[in-house]
């Protein structure tokens, strides 16, 4: 591996100012992304900013209302905490599916959501526009994985599990600058590649994640999150689902629905969620959910498997999260 | 130590399932292996405990602990299959916790204890999971051996008497490229002592 160094800040505050000093320099939590992208020489910096040595960082708790994550905390801890898998089921499924047991206990939340895509040509070092280049091989190429929705010029698709449960639990990210903090909706910090192909996120330089905190959910809300694979393990999604319902008895009063493994972002299909709200669930509303989910899908050459394997999962995903049998 | 460690590597595939630390018997606690750093690369001394021993040692921060492992301490028991987080070869406990060595800075584990393969047999007493490990034949080949061992330790830990779906989950971040796994999974379950009657292979 390149040479580099290792710093142990003692806040995120001087983490952030160390970042914002040296533009060779990243941040780090659990290093199961960063170290395979330095690896693969994708990426390059002179020095690493350890968040893990802040220390108590990885709290899960609640004040008052709210579910408070540190950004520390670990995908295993999210997936097996008492009360996320009860009240936010759908966060602690995602993190729960995220790889595999020895990336789930070295994983944090933060790096869960800033991982960069896993986008065939982007982690083959193809000058393309995630590698600071001007185009995007996948639109010609090999895009059996990448996104039916929100594509262009960028074509990967949002490779987080936790970010789409996020996005639909209405979560909030803090974060720390070199001068400042500032806050924002899970839903805003995503952003498509129109708004800048090179990133995924509106995170600027010299910026880390804090913490992450989620309101408590509305009384009868029911959740869940459903990954389809290629394999039955260790991988991204080919196409998830995140289902937060507000029910009350099979009457579904309110919906969140957002995927993964389809577009550039976290994807949120508000056209669902209206179809859903305030109506009874039976099986021939989860079929036009089903619908309505995949329409203005535009696949590429190869991927366009996803259109019906999107279709069916938002509909079984609805039929679990409402836990009724229509 | 040497007379169990070659009657079970005569007995069987136990290259994998006994890795005797030979380079540590006899060595001061906290001597440092010495380590050959490149002299301009940022090096930073770190404390941690491995297998029981606390030691100090100067790291280079670009290094990883599976090549602080094999490459400084000698403790090759410990596979790189992939070097990617792509196939749990390198898989260790970290503060009793399973984690790919390839994944990790070792400058990361400063204040941390580390448990290898190594570390697993108490003195000539073999883990549970060893034994088991032989009996079932697990391993074919055995180079992913150590690593499903470390994770099948840690399962147990967390999970004593895991089920058969339990087991199977917690050991998929472990590939097995001679594909042994049902031997695997029955191979802890015995190990768990949760092995149905009859449901031996
Ligand atoms: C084989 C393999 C399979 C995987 N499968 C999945 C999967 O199925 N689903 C999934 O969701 N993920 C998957 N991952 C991706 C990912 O590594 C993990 O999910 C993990 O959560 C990343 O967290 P980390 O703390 O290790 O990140 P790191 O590697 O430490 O960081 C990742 C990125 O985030 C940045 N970063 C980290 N923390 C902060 C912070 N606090 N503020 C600002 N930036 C920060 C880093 O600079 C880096 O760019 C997989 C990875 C591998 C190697
Ligand atoms: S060598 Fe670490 S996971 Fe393969
Ligand atoms: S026994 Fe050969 S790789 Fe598993």
């Amino acid at each position: 591996m390149k040479s580099l160094r290792n710093v142990n800040p003692k806040s995120f505050q001087e983490a952030a100012r160390t970042l914002a000093a040296d533009p060779k320099a990243m941040a780090v939590g659990g290093g199961s992304d960063l170290l395979q992208l330095l690896k693969e020489h994708t990426i390059a910096p002179d020095t690493l900013v350890n968040l893990k040595a802040i220390g108590g960082q990885d709290k899960i708790e609640t004040h008052g209302n709210t579910l408070s994550i540190g950004a520390l905390a670990t995908l295993d801890s999210i997936s097996h905490h008492a009360e996320v898998r009860q009240k936010y089921a759908v966060l602690a499924e995602a993190a729960g599916q995220v790889a595999t047991p020895q990336i789930r206990n070295a994983g944090t939340i933060a790096g869960n959501v800033m991982q960069r895509p896993w986008c065939w040509y982007y982690r083959n070092n193809f000058p393309c526009y995630k590698n600071g280049g001007n185009t995007c091989f996948s639109i010609t190429g090999e895009n059996d994985f990448h996104a039916i929705f929100g594509g262009g010029p960028s074509f990967i698709v949002h490779p987080s599990d936790t970010a789409p449960a996020l996005v639909a639990l209405g979560a909030r990210f803090k974060i720390q600058g070199a001068n400042g903090t500032r806050e924002v909706a899970a839903a805003d910090f995503f952003q498509p590649p129109t708004v800048n192909p090179a990133k995924e996120n509106s995170l600027a330089a010299g910026e880390v994640l804090t913490e992450i905190t989620i309101p408590a959910p509305a009384k009868g809300t029911r959740s869940t999150y459903l990954k389809i694979l290629d394999r039955e393990a260790w991988t991204h999604a080919v196409v998830g689902v995140a289902a937060v319902l507000e029910m009350d008895g099979a009457m579904c009063k309110s919906a969140r629905v957002v995927l993964s493994g389809v577009a550039p972002i976290p994807w949120r299909v508000p056209a669902v969620e209206q179809i859903l709200a305030g109506q009874r669930i039976t099986e021939d509303l989860l079929v036009r959910a089903g619908e309505k989910a995949v329409e203005g899908a535009r696949p590429l050459a190869k991927n366009a498997y996803k259109v019906p394997l999107l279709r069916a999962s938002v509909k079984q995903a609805l039929r679990t999260a409402s836990g009724v049998s229509a | 130590m040497k007379k169990i460690s070659r009657r079970l590597f005569v007995e069987g595939t136990g290259a994998g399932i006994v890795a005797v630390a030979i380079p540590l018997e006899g060595q001061a606690q906290s001597a440092p292996a010495a380590p050959t750093t490149a002299s301009n690369a940022p090096k930073t001394t770190i404390k941690l405990t491995i297998n029981g021993q606390q030691r100090s040692m100067e790291v280079e921060d670009r290094w990883t602990l599976v090549e602080v492992l094999r490459d400084h301490l000698q403790l090759t028991g410990t596979k790189i299959g992939c070097d990617r987080g792509e196939c749990g070869a390198c898989t260790v406990l970290v503060n009793g916790k399973a984690v790919y060595s390839c994944s990790q800075l070792a400058v990361w584990m400063d204040g941390r204890t580390v448990q290898t393969i190594e570390g697993l047999a108490q003195g000539t007493k073999l883990d549970p999971l060893q034994t088991a490990f032989i009996e079932h034949d697990a391993p074919q080949c055995g180079y992913c051996t150590s690593g499903q061992l470390m994770a099948a330790k840690a399962l147990l830990n967390s999970n004593p008497k895991p089920t058969r779906e339990e087991v199977r989950a917690g050991m998929t971040g472990n590939l097995c490229r001679c594909s042994n796994y049902n031997h695997y999974v029955e191979a802890v379950m015995a190990a768990a002592g949760t092995l149905k009657s009859g449901g031996a292979a």
